[in-house]
């Protein structure tokens, strides 16, 4: 939790960036219930972990063991089955894309949106974009699976592209209300000295905004990388597939080798869980801020 | 924040002016010089917002509408067409596996949303109370959140085929001694057990944000103060963030609803037909089945159903906020 919001709720004499110190008594019930119940969150993935790297025999009979010796050979041959690296660039080229279009351009909409508000053909906009909230994919998954194709964008541009409409709903949701809070002034004192209103998107909001593009971007990054139903109606081309998408795709080819099959969903969920590893804090907080507004 | 806005509420354009004759203040003569200027739009604006209308209308409002057209005749996905009026509609309603694909994602997101609330809540509330490690564990908990759907279904779909078994053997309890995955009847019992493995991550970081809204001071403050721990949660903690399970229901309900990822991977709509999902459903048999007019017209069904509902608990758990 950042200090940010503790300083928020403080009353105005205290030092608002100084976390208040908890004074409740350490809650060691709770501590152990919660160490307790993160079982069933360790004990699946450690056993995914323990299984990439045993044979298959050894799997039959071990269960949950420890593996007799740690053998990369699940690894390699997981890696040169799905031909790991040009899945990675897939996934990250759509995650990547994804998020950074996201950014520059909800956030450009939300505040053209926001600042003509009271204009009733914008107040309509608002809620035409809104009514995406409600659309399910599955109703215009057959028709959208057509158009891409028609269109000729059944590739990762037109994922890319697919994600940064579909999100526009939720993030114009999220923009708005943070757009509220920030004041014309600041925008009209930059207009008096010149600025176009592009330059004050860019120079002044757009910077504003960094609390909400976080988590705007994390929210679609982690959308975008674990996504499985868009890329596998959408990606046409066998050999633009994403990580998850190509755990499908293998899913015969790994026939009952489980432990290259674990070793593959290891190294299809590594990348993220590393940047969660170092980032964590910042992810949490970032999800929080998103709900409180 | 709250403080922000409702500053912000007073100076809006469309707050009421000058009433009960109290004369014109500053800041409202301020407004009436910018309201001169309401009637140009600005032409940067416009070029912000029109690319997005084209694009979001070509990629959304033009199919769902192209959609709905198509469940008037009997498109196949391919080929020639003619309209068949209200066929595809009538028939769905004659349709078992229709119905059976509704009662198993109702049945699934029902005890996936109560289900999914309910743990999340009570890990909210500890993960909140003064605990060691309070935010490793917050960390760790989220955790489920990061990974695809697809693998965490995979992996436990190899647990639940493998491991658990042996178990029900070892416990003699005849119903887990076998595969749940292969038990018609059962078989959904495992989609939702993955399902709230992993909805329950996102939920409960919503809950706690929530509950770090209630400062500390209002259970001080309360008469209830040194009341027992269930009594100040459902007096206090759980009116206050009423909100978020406003939010939190309305999200579970709506993503339980089109279940998907897990179907894929764990069933594949089985045993029999007992697991298809209507997204499930709508994939399955308007890609391979050649059923694209009549099985977009099973999404404009559960369209419908889905704003009804949609609707219908916002109602209800905003009248609920109320109180």
């Amino acid at each position: 939790m950042s200090t940010a919001h503790v300083g928020r709720r403080l009353p105005a004499t205290h030092d608002g960036l100084k976390v208040r110190p908890d004074r409740r008594q350490i809650n060691w019930w709770a501590t152990g219930l919660i160490a307790v119940l993160s079982l069933t969150i360790l004990i699946p993935l450690y056993f995914a972990l323990v299984t990439a790297f045993k044979t298959s025999p050894e799997l039959a009979e071990s269960g949950f063991a420890l593996p007799q010796q740690f053998t990369l050979a699940n690894f390699r041959q997981a890696w040169d089955l799905t031909d790991f690296p040009s899945r990675l660039l897939t996934s990250s080229i759509i995650t990547v894309g994804a998020v950074v279009l996201t950014l520059l351009t909800n956030s450009m909409v939300a505040y053209a949106l926001s600042r003509n508000l009271h204009r009733k053909s914008f107040k309509a906009l608002y809620y035409y974009f809104l009514a995406a909230l409600f659309i399910p994919f599955p109703i215009i998954m057959l028709p959208v699976v057509k158009e891409t194709a028609a269109l000729g964008i059944d590739n990762e541009a037109g994922l890319i592209l697919i994600y940064v409409v579909y999100g526009l709903a939720f993030n114009i949701l999220m923009y708005t209300s943070f757009l509220k809070a920030v004041p014309e002034e600041l925008e009209e004192s930059a207009r008096i000295d010149g600025a176009s209103t592009w330059t004050v998107f860019w120079k002044i909001i757009f910077p504003l905004l960094a609390p909400m593009n976080a988590t705007v971007g994390i929210l679609t990054a982690l959308w975008a990388w674990n996504d499985f139903l868009l890329p596998l109606v959408i990606l046409s081309d066998p050999g633009t597939q994403t990580l998850p998408l190509a755990q499908y795709v293998f899913q015969g080819q790994f026939n009952t080798n489980y432990p290259a099959a674990f070793a593959s969903y290891l190294m299809a969920i590594a990348p993220m869980v590393l940047v969660y590893v170092f980032a964590q804090k910042w992810v949490i907080s970032g999800v929080m801020r998103g709900s409180q507004r | 924040m709250s403080i922000a806005s409702s500053t912000q509420s007073t100076s809006a354009p469309d707050a009421p002016r000058g009433e009960g004759g109290r004369g014109w203040t500053a800041e409202e003569l301020k407004q009436l010089s910018s309201t001169e200027g309401r009637k140009k739009i600005d032409p940067a604006h416009l070029w912000m917002i029109v690319p997005a209308v084209v694009l979001f209308t070509g990629l959304l409002i033009y199919p769902l509408l192209q959609g709905i057209f198509y469940t008037f005749t009997n498109y196949q996905g391919y080929g020639q067409w003619r309209f068949v009026g209200l066929t595809n509609y009538i028939n769905l309603f004659q349709d078992d596996i229709i119905w059976q694909s509704y009662g198993f994602t109702f049945l699934y997101a029902i005890s996936a949303t109560v289900l999914t609330n309910v743990i999340a809540l009570f890990l909210a509330v500890m993960l909140n109370s003064k605990i060691v490690g309070r935010n490793g564990w917050r960390g760790l908990y989220f955790l489920p959140n990061i990974l695809p759907v697809l693998i965490v279904a995979y992996i436990f779909s190899y647990l639940f085929t493998n491991n658990l078994p042996k178990l029900g053997q070892w416990l003699g309890w005849e119903w887990l001694s076998t595969s749940l995955l292969a038990n018609e009847q059962l078989a959904w019992l495992a989609i939702v057990f993955v399902g709230v493995w992993q909805g329950v991550a996102f939920t409960t970081i919503i809950y706690l944000a929530g509950l770090q809204t209630i400062p500390e001071e209002v259970y001080e403050a309360s008469s209830l103060d040194g009341a027992g721990t269930w009594k100040k949660f459902t007096q206090i903690t759980f009116p206050l963030i009423m909100g978020f399970f406003t939010i939190n229901v309305v999200l579970s309900f709506k993503n339980s609803l089109g279940v998907f990822d897990q179907v894929v991977a764990m069933t594949n709509g089985g045993p029999g037909t007992s697991t298809q999902s209507i997204a499930f459903l709508i994939f399955k048999n308007g890609f391979q089945g050649g059923e694209y007019a009549y099985q977009t017209a099973n999404g404009v069904v559960y369209f419908i159903i889905l704003i009804v509902l949609s609707f219908a608990q916002l109602k209800f758990l905003q009248s609920r906020e109320q109180i």
